[in-house]
């Protein structure tokens, strides 16, 4: 049984100018222990997905209609308070820049404590001991002097391994990773990724990682989705949508990969921009730029079918 | 910390020696001291006694430098209108003041700060409105005119409590206080609500905004992704975010208190420093003003300085050392 | 005129009920203020007309009310009405004449400031910071004090009125210097400033051209907002005692002069001043926070 499952989910803007469809239809689930990659331009609604599970999309947006459950049980209707306890013990979080997520007024060893003592039965001194434990654990030099230290006196990178230190303290089985190394360093961002995927296995936390390097999914991930226009295109194990893409759009993303193994001299670019919100064309959202769109693409939207090793939302696929 | 304090009181130095070399300016230029201390009739020979008496032939510099030892020592002459020492004068007036002033501050901040943070976290609801119009009215009436109005309803209209003066008062050594005094208390109450009605309002408006700014940072959208409580992401991480702009606004607002006291003091007839000093612009009583200029000056400076540590105290990123980058 | 309706600031003052309200009102207090002497009932300072008889008429639509005298009389049986009218137009004379004065300091040394740079933007800007951290009311009264003392004081009456009008106007300036010369030291250091010297025009002039365009809409916000301070600074000054000359009352020295009735029962006298007051600067501070922020939402 799937740990996560998302179905037929639908977000919702409501502007003054009609109601913005932010996400539309979509479907996937992950495995306990599993790591999902999500990966798309941005505004494709990577992070929106996101923070549609953890409960927590900025108003006005909201959920109008599909389901959430983790474990079975439905998430996305709960009341706020009972969605809180979730949020952090069953579902941890990883935001973007680690500059801006922890508070800048309280000590890290605080952060951790509260974030334990809210959501496990233990004491403060046990807590303290474990967040020496746990920056010990995430890779921060001489953890026992450094708990006392205010987030502005680590650098960039530690500080996101404070971040996931935070989000895997009260021992959540999903974590939600949105965009953890794109404020980063390079050089620093494979180290991060790497123990991100090193705890992941050793805790058996499943993970949604969201990113737009696809090399991270690639390194990372067991199965991959992509997404375009707040739809889910094609969804499967990461290696076939690497090698054996089948929707065009995730053939031009896979394509706009850098090989390592050969020379090349220019790298495939899709034409165009995705569309915006307000404008999304009728039948498939890629029609206007995809090189193989015929007159159904137009007219009808597809929906996810089997094709190949994946699922694709392509008519080119159509039984 | 040390070397903290030392910076931030180099830098009041050139404050203060502007706000002395008005002071100065005023009392050798503005009008002539001698003949207003001489009076009427006097011989060329009594004028120029006079004025070697009170160091007028010295060069400028040199006059500066005495007035500046004097005004340290709190010496700032007579005043020439009541023909008394203004050290005693402002001595003896600045517990009313510093009472009234203190108790309006106080009425700002208690009320000010949960008025601001309600406001900043339910943005919508009608108590929240109706605080935003209470405010915007604030803002836009004269402190006279509360004063006025306040007096109306609750001294001539209702009558509970006292118009003017401080009620009775207790001998402290120098200080008099109408703390200790149930008429003092009473007499207390419309004066400090006047004062701080402004205070309040402008306290409130800064809460308001920075809350709200807070609320949509990063960190206080991971503090809800780690399922901390509502009260501990609004009354430990905002709000203590929040202090930190505040702190320095809201002191630099409070003293402004000590401007309006001025008026206050005009209105409810507060025997204060206010009342004094709006006396001796009247009657042009130069060292008065003078002295008030100087003393308002060393009040600014102090909060200033108070603001700073406070900050320091709130925000560790200005705490240098320990490690880190 | 045309384009003025279509523009979005036209919009933006449209879609605003509350702005709309606030500039009728503001609209028809200075009417009333400016055209005083035709549309006030009486003229409160012809000694003639006056009639000790109609003293201390309260309102209208009190029992003891008179028709002819709406707001009721004061204690030389002046109609409160008219009185407020005349009093209106010296308030709003004094705040618009201060945030001109204000505007044209500020402009001119937030210019010189910008451009110069050096000893003279360090010690203008240094006056300034030192001027701000001191509320501006403070600032007017200590400078009006000072005038005071140092004119003689058989000048007072006749000059009372430009001494209001400066010390008001010198406590607004720095707001205005802060902003211009911003501006001005952006554009300073662009290239067709460099290129206007290379080809001998004056920098400054073409610069004049360039930055004062620029700096409009802050100025103009700016202002806006300084003639609520101005009005009510100068009402406390008036107050105070140490404004207006009380042969030309404002609403500061009517509220002043009704505040010794205030306890005998006629309160009519102070009150209907303070009243009128209140909606002017009110309706002018919100047309001034529409402004704001619909010329500049960056603008706090």
């Amino acid at each position: 049984m799937s740990l996560l499952d998302v179905k037929n989910l639908r977000v919702e803007f409501p502007t003054r100018r009609g109601t913005l469809v932010a996400l539309d239809d979509v479907s996937f689930s992950i495995a306990p222990g599993e790591i999902l990659g999500v990966v798309g331009e941005s505004g494709a609604g990577k992070s929106m997905t996101g923070a549609a599970i953890i409960g927590l999309l900025e108003p006005p947006g909201r959920i109008a209609g599909g389901e959430i459950r983790l474990d079975g049980k439905r998430i996305d209707n709960l009341p706020y308070e009972e969605m809180r306890r979730i949020r952090g013990r069953q579902i941890g979080a990883i935001f973007q820049d680690p500059l801006t997520t922890l508070n800048p007024l309280y000590t890290i060893g605080r952060q951790l404590a509260e974030t334990m003592t809210t959501h496990l039965p233990i004491g403060p001194g046990e807590a303290r001991e474990r967040a020496i434990g746990w920056l010990e654990l995430v890779g921060i030099p001489a953890a026992r002097e450094r708990i006392d230290s205010y987030p502005h006196e680590f650098s960039g990178g530690m500080r996101q391994r404070v971040v996931i230190a935070l989000a895997l303290c009260a021992e959540p089985r999903l974590i939600v990773a949105d965009e953890p190394t794109t404020a980063l360093d390079v050089s620093i961002q494979a180290q991060v990724i790497a123990l991100l995927k090193s705890l992941a296995r050793e805790k058996g936390t499943a993970m949604m990682l969201v990113t737009h390097d696809m090399g991270v999914i690639a390194e990372t991930a067991d199965r991959v989705a992509v997404m375009y226009a707040g739809r889910i295109v094609e969804i499967g194990p990461v290696r076939e949508v690497v090698k054996h893409a089948n929707h065009p759009y995730a053939q031009g993303l896979m394509g706009s990969i850098p090989p390592l193994d050969r020379r090349v001299d220019r790298l495939q670019q899709i034409d165009g921009a995705m569309p915006r919100l307000s404008a999304i064309p009728p039948g498939c959202a890629y029609n206007p730029r995809c090189p193989q769109a015929f007159d159904r693409c137009r007219v009808q939207r597809p929906e996810l079918m089997p094709a190949g090793a994946t699922d694709a939302a392509c008519w080119l696929h159509a039984p | 910390m040390l070397a903290f304090i030392i910076s931030r009181l180099l830098q009041a130095l050139p404050v203060m020696f502007t706000v002395s070399l008005i002071s100065f300016a005023m009392f050798a230029y503005v009008g002539d001291p001698v003949a207003i201390m001489l009076g009427q009739d006097y011989t060329v020979a009594q004028r120029d006694a006079l004025v070697r008496e009170l160091g007028l032939d010295q060069p400028f510099f040199v006059q500066f430098g005495t007035f500046l030892g004097n005004a340290v020592q709190g010496e700032f002459g007579l005043s020439y209108r009541l023909s008394r020492p203004v050290s005693d004068l402002i001595l003896e007036r600045a517990p009313a003041t510093l009472e009234l002033a203190f108790t309006a501050a106080i009425l700002a901040l208690a009320v000010g700060v949960p008025m601001g943070v309600y406001t900043g976290l339910y943005r919508n609801s009608w108590l929240s409105r109706f605080f935003l119009t209470f405010s915007l009215i604030g803002v836009s009436l004269p402190t006279f005119l509360i004063g006025i109005l306040l007096i109306l309803t609750f001294s001539v209209w209702l009558g509970w409590l006292p118009s003017f003066g401080r009620g009775d008062v207790v001998q402290l050594g120098w200080w008099s206080t109408g703390f200790l005094t149930w008429s003092g208390l009473k007499a207390l109450i419309l004066p400090s609500i006047t004062l701080g009605l402004f205070q309040l309002t402008l306290i409130m408006r800064l809460v308001r905004s920075e809350m709200m700014e807070v609320l949509r940072t990063d960190y206080i959208k991971f503090a809800r992704a780690r399922g901390l409580p509502n009260r501990a992401i609004h009354f430990g991480h905002a709000l203590k975010n929040t202090l930190v702009p505040v702190i320095t606004i809201a002191g630099l607002q409070l003293g402004g208190i000590i401007a309006f006291a001025i008026v206050t003091e005009t209105v409810f007839q507060w025997p204060g420093m206010g009342l004094l000093f709006i006396q001796s612009v009247g009657a042009a009583d130069i060292p008065i003003m003078a002295a008030y200029l100087m003393l308002i000056a060393l009040v600014f400076v102090t909060i200033n300085l108070v603001v700073d540590l406070l900050y320091y105290a709130v925000d560790p990123r200005l705490r240098i050392g320990r490690g880190g980058h | 005129m045309r384009a003025f309706f279509d523009s979005d600031l036209w919009w933006s003052f449209t879609r605003s009920p509350v702005t709309v309200i606030s500039a009728v009102v503001a609209f028809i207090c200075i009417a009333g203020a400016v055209f005083a002497t035709w549309l006030a009932p009486h003229n409160p300072f012809d000694l003639a007309s006056l009639q000790l008889m109609d003293a201390f008429k309260p309102p209208a639509w009190e029992a003891e009310g008179d028709g002819t005298y709406l707001l009721g009389t004061d204690d030389q049986g002046r109609d409160v009405l008219s009185a407020i009218m005349y009093g209106a137009r010296v308030s709003l004379l004094v705040g618009f004449a201060a945030v001109a004065f204000s505007t044209i300091l500020g402009v001119s040394l937030g210019l010189l400031a910008g451009y110069l740079g050096g000893t003279v933007d360090a010690v203008l800007m240094r006056i300034a910071d030192i001027q701000l951290t001191f509320p501006g009311i403070l600032v007017a009264l200590l400078v009006d004090g000072i005038v005071r003392a140092a004119l003689p004081r058989d000048m007072h009456e006749n000059i009372a009125l430009f001494v209001v009008i400066f010390a008001i106007g010198i406590s607004n300036w720095p707001q205005f210097a802060r902003t211009v010369r911003g501006s001005t030291m952006v554009e300073r250091n662009k290239e067709y400033v460099q290129a206007a010297r290379v080809i001998g025009r004056s920098p400054l002039s073409i610069m004049l051209s360039h930055v004062l365009p620029n700096v409009m809409s802050p100025v103009l916000v700016i202002a806006t907002l300084s003639l609520g301070f101005a009005i009510l600074a100068e009402a406390t000054l008036s107050f105070l005692g140490v404004g207006v000359p009380p042969t030309q009352p404002s609403l500061g020295t009517l509220i002043r002069i009704g505040n010794d009735f205030l306890f005998s029962g006629e309160w009519w006298i102070t009150i209907f001043p303070g009243v009128a007051l209140i909606v002017m600067v009110l309706s002018v501070n919100l047309l001034g926070d529409w402004l704001r922020d619909a010329l500049n939402p960056k603008l706090r």
